[in-house]
């Protein structure tokens, strides 16, 4: 609506900023707000249906009880936090820094493209858990076997997501640049890299959820600490309730280091139909 | 009216046209079959600094070739192209284009997509401010410097898009049928504000396109293309006197007597086919 204003205000000056702040503001609260609802919905179900079904806390706990229990074991809960999420962040950061120059690399080599691109395919094949041993008994039981799994699980989306938005520049905007002199670097840094950000951005979304589950899955196999180990012995203690307090956790650093990539793309990147 | 007034904001620049002399210019392409398509042959031309000249042609002729070499984006070859007496090979510094799309960068905001060439050229960027300010309002934006891509119509674009080029203070302006995805009515009034754009810096401008009527409305000189591989079957030299108003022009016998005879040449060559 707000841009069909600015057409037809046509020839006159453009003072129309005001008028798209107040269009977003109008947004239908239901929409804004689905996504909770419908969370609360379940939560709320779930809380009644428990009792009703008279199932016992070692089988499913409700949800108050497991608030209840992340209350009480906060210390807990963030002490292993800390461990996972330094897992994550770094595995993830791990995946940037090798992810990103491999997809350059790819990009601007043909040859290198031809003869790491199947490898990279065939490799992703793998299931990084079946790995997950090896590494354990190659690297030990600290933090070094959780990290390698969360950069081999996370690295691929990262490599492709960035090899294909650099791929799907209009090759007329290089056309334009070049005629204006500009080098491959200017081109890069003032084209190839703005125009490729938001699928870059996708891929990281992806990796970093991915990075979760690497970590704690090398946590699972072998560890003294972290999320994961805690969830294995909540489970060996019938803990259930524990149980479920520790995957909310993880769900919780999930959705939040989600928002983190989300948040940082705001900052660097332009969404191209921000202004819709 | 309006038109004159949106002059007048302007500060007079002097900037003279860069002539262009092309000689013996072929470009082939090798397609993927390791075949040639030839799709300029041996073409000899010169351009007056300052002059305007269209050129008209059927599609896939080589205009658009013709610009690319120009522009220095391929290479040429055979022959030469030479730009105040220097050949090109790579893209050179007296030269702006403007393409059929826009090719705005979305993520920057109308100010500094005009500004790009200047950032590319590491020219200072605040001494041009003013002068892309002074660009939009003359093609009647002024106000939508903060403005984004998005937030603006395909006409608003393209204005964005000729004010980018013409900040380049280009010696010699090349523009591949930027008229060509308007409406009539948007085509019109961007016809009206070239003219008088160009008016103000009198560049040599090489300006492509498939509207017969727009070539001869706006050029000093019509160049007609022959089906590929290209050359120039007509060099017609327009003689209208300037500032050219709209429907005077279209009132024109002359004008009238123009298109005719390229159209006469289309329908020679059957790129026209009378019913
Ligand atoms: N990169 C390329 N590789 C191979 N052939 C090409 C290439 N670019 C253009 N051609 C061929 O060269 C000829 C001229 O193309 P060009 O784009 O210059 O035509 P044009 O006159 O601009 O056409 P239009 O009016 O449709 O834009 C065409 O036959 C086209 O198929
Ligand atoms: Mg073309």
């Amino acid at each position: 609506m707000a841009s069909t204003d600015v057409v037809r205000a046509g020839r006159a000056t453009g003072n129309q900023g005001k008028v798209m702040a107040k269009k977003k503001s109008r947004e239908p609260w239901l929409e804004r707000y689905s996504a909770l609802l419908l969370t609360a919905a379940v939560i709320v179900a779930w809380q009644i249906f428990v009792p009703l079904a008279g199932l016992s806390k070692f089988v499913l706990p409700t949800p108050l009880e497991i608030a209840g229990r992340m209350v009480t074991e906060w210390r807990l809960l963030l002490q292993n936090s800390y461990v996972t999420l330094f897992e994550v962040v770094s595995g993830f950061v791990v995946s940037v820094l090798i992810g990103v120059p491999l997809a350059l690399s790819i990009f601007y080599s043909r040859p290198f493209e031809r003869a790491i691109y199947p490898i990279l395919v065939a490799f992703q094949t793998i299931p990084k858990v079946a790995l997950a041993p090896l590494l354990v008994l190659y690297l030990g039981y600290g933090w070094a076997p959780k990290i390698t799994l969360a950069f081999l699980i996370s690295f691929f989306p990262i490599v492709i997501s960035t090899v294909v938005g650099l791929q799907s520049l209009d090759k007329n905007l290089v056309s334009l640049v070049r005629s204006m002199g500009a080098n491959e670097w200017q081109t890069f840094f003032k084209v190839r890299l703005p125009a490729a950000l938001p699928s870059i951005f996708g891929g990281f979304k992806v990796a970093i959820s991915l990075a979760v589950i690497g970590a704690v899955i090398g946590e699972y196999v072998a560890a003294e600490r972290g999320l994961g180990y805690l969830q294995l012995q909540a489970n060996s203690l019938f803990d259930t309730t524990l149980n479920f307090a520790t995957v909310v956790t993880i769900s919780i650093m999930g959705v939040l280091l989600y928002f983190v990539v989300d948040f940082v793309e705001r900052k660097v990147a332009y969404k191209r139909d921000a202004a819709k | 009216m309006k038109q004159d007034q949106r002059v007048n904001f302007m500060n007079a620049i002097t900037q003279t046209g860069a002539a262009v002399s092309i000689a013996r210019l072929s470009k082939a392409y090798r397609t993927r079959e390791d075949d040639e398509v030839l799709a300029l042959d041996q073409i000899d031309l010169d351009f007056e600094p300052g002059s305007f000249v269209a050129v008209v042609g059927p599609s896939g002729c080589g205009k658009s070739t013709l610009l690319s070499l120009l522009a220095g984006l391929i290479g040429v070859t055979e022959g030469t192209i030479s730009i105040d007496g220097e050949a090109i090979s790579k893209p050179h510094p007296k030269i702006g284009v403007v393409f059929q799309s826009d090719l705005l960068l979305y993520w920057r905001t109308v100010l500094d997509n005009i500004l790009l060439p200047i950032e590319i050229k590491k020219l200072d960027v605040s001494r041009y401010r003013l002068r892309a300010e002074e660009l939009l309002t003359q093609v009647g934006l002024d106000g939508f410097g903060n403005k984004y891509p998005s937030e603006l119509s395909g006409g608003m674009r393209q204005r964005v898009a000729i004010c980018r080029a013409f900040i380049q203070e280009p010696g010699l302006l090349l523009m591949d049928e930027p008229f060509g995805a308007l409406d009539a009515l948007t085509r019109e009034q961007m016809i009206m504000d070239l003219q008088s754009m160009w008016l103000r810096v009198r560049n040599t401008v090489l300006f492509i396109t498939h509207g017969i009527d727009e070539a001869v409305f706006l050029a000093d000189r019509v160049l007609v293309m022959s089906p590929r591989p290209g050359r120039i079957d007509l060099d017609l030299k327009i003689e209208m006197p300037r500032p050219r108003q709209w429907n005077s022009a279209h009132e024109d016998k002359a004008y009238h007597g123009y298109v005719r005879q390229i159209r006469d040449i289309f329908e020679a060559k059957g790129i026209l086919v009378a019913h």
